[in-house]
C-alpha cells in the first residue's frame, strides 16, 4: 500500500487516551424514557437527526450492555429503586445523561409522588435543560459527554473510584424535623425497602 | 327515570332515594347502609351490568357540604345504553362501605384504587391493597387535608455515589 510509505512503525500514546477515544466514539445508550422526552429521544436515534454519527446509535435494552444512562422524563417514586437498580447493572465506565427538565429537577410536577430531580440519588454528568429538549440539545449534551469522557477517563475508570462523595444536591428531606418518621419505600440494598427519618449525611 | 325511582321507593322507603338530574345525568343519592342494596337491585333487578366507574370524592373545605366523602358509581346497562349515577355520602373516622366486588367484578380494581387515593374501606374485598402508590405507603394522597408536596416520601431514597457500583 502507498499510504504505509507515509505511517510511521510505531506511535508512542497514552493508553488512558486510547481507551478514552475508543469509549467516547461508542457511548452505547439505555434508554430511561419514562415521558415525552423519550419521543425526542426516539427521534434522535431517527435517520433525520442520526445519533449515529457520533456512536451512540446501538440503543442497548440490557443495562449490562450500555455505557450512558439516558433518563429521559419523570421520574416517580416508585420508580427511583428501578432506576437506582438498572444504574448499579450498569458495567463501568458509564455516565448519565439527565434529559428534560423533568428529570433534572421536577419540571412543573412538584408533587408528592414526582422526584425533584434524579441528580439527588444517582450521579449524573450531562443535563439537558427543555421540555421536551430538541434532538439537537441530546445530540450537543452526547458531544459534551464525548468531551467530558476524553479529558477525564481513565482505561481502568479509576477517576470513579475517587468520588466516593455524594456530588449532587443535599435531599430534601431533611427540611422535614428530625421527629417526623416517614417511612417509605427506598432502601433497596437490604431488600426491606424501608428508611427512617432523618437522612444521613 | 320514575321507572327506577318507584320501586326503589317502594322497596326501600320514600325518603331513603333522592332523585337529581342534571343535564340528563340522572342520580340517586343514597345513604351509606343502603348504598349496597340500592346497587344489588340495579344489577339484578334492572340490568345494569357494568360498572363504568367508580370515583372518589373529598369535600373538606367545600361550600355547604355536609358530609366529607363522596362515591360516585357510574352504571351502565350494556343492552339499552342507559347511564345511571349513584351517590352515597360517608365521613370520618372510619369512612366504611360493602364492596360491590360481588356485583361486577370490575369493581375490585377501582376499590382499590379509591381505597388507595381517599382511604375508603370496602369490606369484604377480596384483596384490597393499595393499587397505585407503594405498599408501604402511608397516608391519602386525594385527601384534601393531604400536603401537595407530600410529607417528604419523595426524597426519602439512599442516594449513590460515583463509586458505587
Amino acid at each position: 500500500m502507498a499510504l504505509n510509505r507515509y505511517m510511521p512503525d510505531y506511535l508512542v500514546t497514552k493508553l488512558d487516551y486510547v481507551a478514552n477515544l475508543a469509549r467516547k466514539h461508542s457511548l452505547w445508550p439505555m434508554p430511561f424514557a419514562t415521558a415525552c422526552c423519550g419521543i425526542e429521544l426516539m427521534a434522535t436515534a431517527s435517520s433525520r437527526y442520526d445519533i449515529a454519527r457520533f456512536g451512540s446509535e446501538a440503543m442497548r435494552f440490557s443495562p449490562r450492555q450500555c455505557d450512558v444512562m439516558i433518563v429521559a422524563g419523570r421520574v416517580v417514586m416508585k420508580m427511583v429503586p428501578v432506576m437506582q437498580r438498572i444504574w448499579l447493572q450498569m458495567s463501568e465506565p458509564k455516565w448519565c445523561i439527565s434529559m428534560g427538565a423533568c428529570a433534572s429537577s421536577g419540571g412543573v410536577f412538584d408533587t408528592y409522588a414526582v422526584v425533584q430531580g434524579i441528580d439527588r440519588f444517582i450521579p449524573v454528568d450531562v443535563y439537558v435543560p427543555g421540555c421536551p429538549p430538541r434532538p439537537e440539545q441530546l445530540i450537543r449534551a452526547v458531544i459534551d459527554l464525548q468531551e467530558k469522557v476524553q479529558r477525564t477517563g481513565t482505561i481502568d475508570g479509576r477517576e470513579f473510584a475517587d468520588r466516593t462523595t455524594f456530588e449532587g444536591p443535599a435531599p430534601l428531606a431533611r427540611e422535614l424535623g428530625a421527629e417526623d418518621l416517614v417511612v417509605a419505600p427506598g432502601d433497596f440494598k437490604t431488600g426491606s425497602r424501608f428508611r427512617h427519618l432523618p437522612m444521613v449525611n | 327515570m320514575a321507572f327506577y325511582e318507584v320501586p326503589l321507593r317502594e322497596k326501600f322507603g320514600a325518603d331513603t332515594v333522592t332523585v337529581e338530574e342534571f343535564r340528563g345525568n340522572r342520580r340517586f343519592v343514597v345513604p351509606a347502609e343502603k348504598v349496597f342494596a340500592v346497587l344489588t337491585s340495579f344489577r339484578q333487578q334492572f340490568g345494569f351490568d357494568m360498572l363504568c366507574d367508580l370515583a372518589g370524592i373529598d369535600y373538606l373545605n367545600y361550600p355547604n357540604a355536609k358530609d366529607r366523602y363522596g362515591l360516585v358509581y357510574a352504571l351502565t346497562s350494556v343492552r339499552t345504553g342507559e347511564r345511571v349515577f349513584v351517590k352515597t355520602y360517608l365521613n370520618d373516622p372510619d369512612p366504611e362501605l360493602p364492596s360491590v366486588t360481588g356485583l361486577w367484578d370490575g369493581a375490585d380494581w377501582m376499590e382499590r384504587e379509591v381505597y388507595d387515593m381517599f382511604g375508603v374501606h370496602f369490606t369484604g374485598h377480596p384483596d384490597l391493597r393499595r393499587i397505585l402508590m407503594p405498599e408501604e405507603f402511608t397516608g391519602y394522597p386525594l385527601r384534601k387535608d393531604y400536603p401537595l408536596r407530600g410529607y417528604g416520601e419523595r426524597h426519602n431514597f439512599p442516594s449513590l455515589t460515583r463509586s458505587e457500583g
